[in-house]
């Protein structure tokens, strides 16, 4: 006599709403680095780095947003991300401190290829930080005074554990 | 080496250069009796003999004259059916759980080579014989000639089953979790207790997804917990990870789950033997975004052991023993109700 044939059909679902299934989805967040400026003349020089922001996340104030910022902005950020969450916050493009020694062959942190290397960094650390689920909630992490005339707002904030295991609730 | 797992009695027999005598167990159902895989503590798999709670254990024992004409003196002839827990972390305890001993022979001498019966009445056997990473349950007879010097002794290990019949109450899991404002499921197992040879059947309901999911499996884990109070021990054990969704789902999706456990080597969940240890399994399930960061809900879940199809031949040995099962109050209604799942 055959055992019981377990029934393996599938759970009943409700069927997808057309508009989820063909729409846009929720989770669209696009950050890019680009366009370096070196400004500045002799020891004043420092490189600064266009931040595109688009995203229909809710979290973020402005769905569009366009900076500029430099690298000691970044690590201010970083820094305020490792203070205030319990965050273990992914590492920033190197500092490049043997750059800065004189008597160097190139063109030091000015130098074309140093600087696409750490503009490609900043981009991955960005996309890291603002994608977090709960990174995303840090306080104004992202407003921040600079060269440009207004601080902008990329995020709004309060969260912790950036890359540990999210347990789900 | 192997002799660091021997015990004391494995010794004397191991050492046969002195020994003026064989001895051996045999089974009087030998050759009707089926055997199971059980692994051993060095991984590899061997075959035993399987019984169930409440059967009858009877053989003989065969003790052989290496030299037919020295007689051998002896200070009594005794086979013991023990079940016994061990913990790797303290082996010189064994925590025997039964214990039963039948004489067969009063001290004397033997002359010649001499077989003597025994037979354990319906043994009680409340627990499956495990052999796991911190901890060992197992049975076994044991023959001993006991002799001034050493005794000689040989062991024969069974393996035991426990069934169960088909739980009374078996409600499904069905639960929302998530992380706020950015990820939100609803997940759902048809059952909370399932035999080693069913099928988990589920789905994954995506309600809101503000991330980018690559990617989502269900594992299945294995806990073993040894200990008690403030030396617990846990031993965690991915024993399968069943990829289930490729690629980024939207709201309003349901990813269905089907697993097959009969591919798996699992146990049944054993919780609290003895109040010495338990093996509890999870399912896991585990969702992966685009930064490799990983979200999970751990979900309990029990296993068990259904009988086989020889429920309906069943030995009134294993009859008596069928009143022991879940879900059951007489022999009669677990046959009943056997018969009923058959033909269902």
């Amino acid at each position: 006599m055959a055992d019981t044939i377990a029934d393996t059909r599938r759970l009943f679902s409700k069927p997808q709403n057309l508009n989820d299934a063909y729409g846009p989805p929720s989770n669209f967040l696009e950050i890019d680095v680009s366009n370096p400026e070196t400004v500045g003349v002799g020891r004043t020089r420092f490189t600064t780095y266009e931040i595109r922001l688009k995203t229909n996340l809710p979290i973020f104030k402005l769905k569009e947003s366009r900076v500029r910022r430099r690298y000691s902005d970044f690590q201010w950020l970083r820094g305020e991300l490792e203070r205030d969450s319990k965050v273990v916050v992914p590492p920033l493009p190197g500092k490049a401190l043997s750059r800065q020694l004189p008597f160097r062959g190139d063109d030091g942190i000015f130098d074309d290829s140093f600087i696409e290397e750490r503009r490609a960094g900043l981009e991955q650390f960005l996309n890291k930080v603002a994608g977090h689920p709960l990174a995303q909630n840090e306080p104004p992490v992202y407003t921040r005074p600079g060269p440009a005339p207004q601080p902008k707002a990329l995020c709004s904030a309060n969260g912790p554990a950036l890359l540990r295991p999210q347990t789900l609730v | 080496s192997h002799l660091h797992v021997l015990t004391i009695s494995r010794i004397t027999s191991f050492f046969s250069f002195g020994q003026s005598a064989e001895i051996d167990v045999v089974l009087t159902d030998a050759e009707t009796r089926k055997k199971a895989e059980h692994k051993t503590e060095d991984g590899k798999k061997d075959k035993y003999f399987l019984f169930y709670d409440g059967e009858t254990v009877a053989g003989k024992v065969n003790v052989t004259l290496k030299n037919p004409g020295k007689r051998l003196e002896h200070q009594g002839i005794k086979i013991e059916f023990v079940g016994q827990i061990e913990l790797y972390y303290d082996r010189g305890n064994h925590h025997e759980f039964v214990s039963l001993v039948k004489d067969l022979a009063r001290p004397g001498e033997l002359t010649q080579s001499q077989t003597f019966d025994f037979e354990f009445t319906h043994v009680e056997k409340p627990y499956e014989s495990y052999t796991g990473q911190n901890v060992k349950l197992r049975y076994f007879l044991r023959a001993t000639v006991s002799r001034r010097l050493n005794d000689i002794s040989k062991e024969m290990d069974i393996v035991v089953h426990t069934l169960s019949t088909y739980p009374e109450l078996n409600s499904s899991i069905k639960m929302e979790v998530g992380i706020e404002d950015c990820l939100h499921i609803e997940f759902e197992y048809n059952k909370s207790k399932y035999h080693l040879k069913d099928v988990i059947v589920g789905k994954i309901y995506f309600l809101l997804v503000r991330i980018k999911i690559k990617h989502m499996e269900i594992d299945i884990i294995k806990r073993e917990t040894t200990g008690t109070g403030p030396s617990v021990y846990h031993e965690n054990d991915t024993i399968a990870k069943y990829e289930i969704m490729d690629g980024a789902p939207v709201r309003g999706e349901s990813i269905p789950i089907r697993l097959f456990l009969a591919g798996y080597e699992m146990t049944p969940t054993m919780r609290d033997i003895n109040k010495k240890f338990s093996v509890r399994y999870y399912l896991n399930l585990v969702l992966i975004d685009e930064e490799e960061r990983r979200y999970f809900k751990q979900q309990e879940i029990t296993l068990w052991r259904k009988g086989d199809v020889v429920r309906k031949s069943m030995s009134s040995q294993a009859t008596i023993g069928a009143q022991r099962f879940e879900g059951s109050v007489s022999s009669e209604s677990a046959l009943e109700k056997a018969a009923r799942e058959d033909s269902a």
